[in-house]
C-alpha cells in the first residue's frame, strides 16, 4: 500500500526526520484558516497516490490565507492520472538552497535494499538516473548490519551530500525496518538557506503482507476508485475493472493475466482481471459471477480454469449451483482442462443451460468469447 | 538426474499436521515423495498415518535429519512463523527449503534468503508451488498426475501457468518444473534454474515462464545470451494488464525497466528465445524445436 505524502510526512516526523510544518484538510475555508496559523504564505499540494502532482497543476503556492482558500478550491476534486484530490495539505514553504535525492527501495536482483542517492534531487530525478547515472549513488545495505552511522556516512559521501545527512539517513532506514517498507523516498530532501535539513516531499510504500503485525496500517486499506472493485474487495476477490465487454473469470494471477492477453489476441477486450484462487468453491464462483454480470459493460463472459489441485468436476458444481443464486443474463463460455476435466464438462453439459457453451482449448474460448462479446 | 530433486530426496515437511500440510503430504507421498518427517515441536514424538506409511514428527528440523538424513524440507508454516522456520531449517543444514507459504512480510524474506545464502541452503520460493521431477519426486503442491517424466525443464513464477505447460506438453514429459514463486523476493531465480538445466544431462529444452513487474525476465535474457547453449522457448503473461503500482522514482531507477511484458518479450527474443504469444502456442513452439533438433541428430 502506498501512503499520501502527508502520511509519510508523519512516519518521518515520528521517527526524527526534520518536515515543513503542515496540515491537513479537505475544507476550502479551513484551508484558509490553516494557512494563517502557518504565517500567510502556504504551499496546497493535493493529496494523490500517484506522480506528476506539480505538471498537473495540483500543487500551488498561495500568497495569503485568501489565495490558500481559493487554491485549495481548485485543487480539491481535481483528477490527476485518474486520482481525485480527496484532500490537500498545506505546508509552510522554505527558502531552499540545495535539493538532494535519498531513498531506500527494495532490490528484486539481488533479494536486498539499494540505498539510492543523489545531490541532484527534484522532480527531474528519474531523467538525471537515465543520462547521468554518475549522479545517483546506488549503494547496496546489508539487511542483517542495517544502516549505521558509519554505513549513512559512506552514502553519503558516494553520493557527495553534505555530512549533515547522516542522521536522516540513519533514520530514514529504520522508517523502512520499523513500518515494514518496500520504499521509502525523500524528494526533495532541501537545505534551507539557514542551513537546515527538511524531508519536503516523500514517498512510502508498505508491505501488505505485513498487515498482520503493522497495527497502525493493518486494518487501512487502498481506496477503490471504481464501485464494482470495492464489491469485489468485500467479497475477498482480487477483481480489477478494465474498459472493455469480455468478463473474465480464471484461477491463478497468471492464468487469468494469460487469459486478458488472448482475448485481446482474438480482436476483444477484457472487461476485467478476476482471479478466483485455488479453491474455487461454488460460493466463490457465485460471487465472481455476480459481480461480472453487473458490469454494465459486460457483454459475454469467459470462465477460463485449469484443474490442477482444484477438479474440475467441483469447478463445474460450482457454476451449476451459482446459477442457483446468479440469473445469467449474458453468454458464458467455459473452458475446463487438466484434473477431472471431462466429469466437469458432463456436469455442465447435463446442465443444458441455453447462453452455456463450452470450449475444450484456451484459444478456442477466446476465440468464442470475443466473437459473443461483438455480436 | 533432473535438477535440484531426485528420487533420493529424503523430505521433511514443516507444518505437516496443519490442514494444507496434511493435504498435501498426501498427495506428495501418492506421487512418490521419499516424506521422512513432519516437524512440529508440540507433537513431536508422534507419527501420522498415511495410507501407505506412518510419518514420524519431529520436534526440531536439526532432530529430524540426524534421525532421517532428510536433504529437502517443504514449509508450509503461516506467515508469521514461517521467518523462524526457515532460519531453523538453514541452520540445521537443510540442502533444499522449499517455502509454499503465502503471504510473509518481505522484510522476512529478506532475513531468510541471505541467511540461507551464507548456510549454503537452497531456498525455492516463498509463496511458490514448488518444484516436481515426475515420475521421481514432488515437493510443493504442484499436480503430479497431469504431466510425466521427459527431456523439457520449466521454470516459472506462476503456478497454474506452469500447470497449463505441463498439461499441454505431458505427452513430452519434463525433466523438472520449479515454480519459483512470485514475490518481489525469492530465493531461487529464473537465472539459477536456467543455469541448472544447461548443466542438467536429462534437460533437453528449456520452457521459461515469465509475468508482468520486476526485471528477471530482462536478468534471464542477458544469462541466456552469454551462457546458455540449449534452446530456450518462452512466454510472458500480462500484455494487456492494467498498470500496477509504481515504486515511486527508486523502482525505475534500480531496474532502469518499464517491467512490461513488451519490454520481456524484446529482451527474451533479443537473446535467441523464441516467445509464444499464448501457452497453447508456446507449446507448439517447444514441440516444433524439438523436432528441429530431432532431424538434426538423425540426420
Amino acid at each position: 500500500m502506498d501512503l499520501y505524502e502527508h502520511q509519510a510526512r508523519e512516519l518521518f516526523e515520528e521517527h526524527g526526520i526534520v518536515v515543513p510544518r503542515a496540515e491537513v484538510t479537505d475544507s476550502p475555508k479551513e484551508a484558509r484558516e490553516i494557512a494563517r496559523r502557518l504565517g500567510g504564505r502556504a504551499v496546497v499540494k493535493a493529496q494523490v497516490k500517484t506522480g506528476g502532482r506539480g505538471k498537473a497543476g495540483g500543487i500551488k503556492l498561495a500568497a495569503d490565507p485568501a489565495a490558500a482558500e481559493l487554491t485549495a478550491r481548485q485543487i480539491l476534486g481535481m483528477d490527476i492520472k485518474g486520482h481525485t484530490a480527496g484532500t490537500v495539505m498545506l505546508a509552510q514553504p522554505v527558502d531552499i538552497e540545495a535539493e538532494f535525492y535519498v531513498s531506500y527501495v527494495l532490490d528484486r536482483a539481488t533479494g536486498g535494499f539499494l540505498a539510492i542517492a543523489s545531490t541532484e534531487g527534484g522532480m527531474e530525478i528519474e531523467e538525471v538516473a537515465a543520462t547521468r547515472p554518475e549522479a545517483v549513488a546506488r549503494i547496496p545495505v546489508d539487511p542483517a548490519e542495517g544502516v549505521t552511522s558509519a554505513k549513512a556516512a559512506e552514502i553519503a559521501a558516494a553520493a557527495g551530500l553534505p555530512p549533515q545527512t547522516v542522521d536522516v539517513l540513519v533514520r530514514l532506514w529504520e522508517v523502512l525496518v520499523r513500518e515494514d517498507a518496500l520504499l521509502v523516498e525523500v524528494n526533495p530532501l532541501v537545505r534551507t538557506r539557514q542551513g537546515r535539513l527538511l524531508a519536503l516531499d516523500g514517498k512510502v510504500t508498505l508491505d501488505d503482507n505485513a498487515r498482520f503485525r503493522q497495527a497502525r496500517w493493518g486494518a487501512q486499506q487502498d481506496e477503490h476508485h471504481d464501485p464494482l472493485e470495492a464489491v469485489a474487495a468485500a467479497r475477498g476477490l482480487t477483481y480489477v475493472k478494465l474498459d472493455g465487454e469480455v468478463g473474465i473469470i480464471g484461477n491463478g494471477a497468471g492464468l487469468v493475466m494469460s487469459t486478458l492477453d488472448v482475448v485481446a489476441g482474438c480482436g476483444a477486450r477484457p472487461a476485467n482481471f478476476l482471479d478466483i484462487g485455488g479453491g474455487a468453491s461454488a460460493q466463490v464462483m457465485a460471487d465472481g459471477l455476480s459481480v461480472i454480470l453487473s458490469d454494465p459493460a459486460v457483454t459475454a463472459v469467459l470462465v477460463n480454469v485449469f484443474g490442477g489441485i482444484t477438479a474440475c468436476d467441483a469447478v463445474a458444481d460450482g457454476i451449476v449451483q451459482a446459477l442457483d443464486t446468479v440469473r445469467l443474463t449474458k453468454p458464458l463460455v467455459v473452458r475446463l482442462d487438466g484434473n477431472n476435466a471431462a466429469r466437469g464438462r458432463a456436469i455442465l453439459a447435463d446442465r443444458a443451460h441455453p447462453l452455456i457453451q463450452q470450449a475444450t482449448t484456451m484459444d478456442d474460448a477466446a476465440d468464442r468469447a470475443a466473437r459473443l462479446a461483438a455480436a | 538426474m533432473a535438477i535440484y530433486l531426485t528420487k533420493e530426496s529424503k523430505v521433511l515437511v514443516q507444518g505437516m499436521t496443519g490442514g494444507e500440510g496434511m493435504k498435501h503430504t498426501r498427495r506428495m507421498l501418492a506421487a512418490g515423495t521419499d516424506i521422512v518427517g513432519g516437524v512440529n515441536p508440540r507433537k513431536a514424538g508422534r507419527s501420522v498415518d498415511f495410507a501407505d506409511r506412518a510419518v514420524p514428527v519431529f520436534g526440531t528440523v536439526r532432530e529430524g535429519i540426524e534421525a532421517t538424513g532428510a536433504d529437502v524440507t517443504v514449509v508450509f508454516v503461516p506467515p508469521a512463523f514461517a521467518k523462524a522456520a526457515v532460519l531453523e531449517a538453514a541452520d540445521a543444514g537443510i540442502g533444499l527449503a522449499v517455502v509454499i507459504t503465502e503471504g510473509i512480510p518481505v522484510h522476512d524474506s529478506v532475513a531468510f534468503t541471505g541467511h540461507a545464502r551464507t548456510k549454503g541452503t537452497r531456498i525455492i520460493g516463498p509463496n511458490c508451488p514448488g518444484l516436481i521431477t515426475p515420475g521421481q519426486s514432488n515437493a510443493g503442491i504442484i499436480p503430479a498426475d497431469i504431466t510425466k517424466p521427459g527431456r523439457i525443464g520449466l521454470v516459472s513464477k506462476s503456478g497454474t501457468l506452469t500447470y497449463q505447460l505441463m498439461y499441454e506438453l505431458r505427452d513430452t514429459g519434463f525433466s523438472t518444473c520449479v515454480g519459483i514463486g512470485g514475490d518481489p523476493v525469492v530465493g531461487t531465480s529464473h537465472i539459477d534454474c536456467l543455469a541448472a538445466f544447461q548443466d542438467d544431462s536429462d534437460t533437453e529444452l528449456i520452457v521459461l515462464i515469465g509475468e508482468i513487474g520486476g526485471d528477471a525476465e530482462e536478468r534471464a535474457a542477458a544469462y541466456i545470451r552469454a551462457h546458455v547453449t540449449k534452446p530456450v522457448v518462452g512466454y510472458v503473461a500480462g500484455f494487456t494488464a492494467p498498470e500496477g503500482r509504481t515504486m515511486g522514482h527508486a523502482g525505475a531507477i534500480v531496474s532502469g525497466s518499464s517491467g512490461t511484458a513488451r519490454a520481456k518479450q524484446e529482451a527474451l527474443e533479443a537473446a535467441g528465445v523464441r516467445v509464444g504469444g499464448t501457452p497453447t502456442e508456446t507449446a507448439r513452439l517447444v514441440l516444433e524445436t524439438l523436432e528441429v533438433r530431432g532431424d538434426t541428430v538423425r540426420g
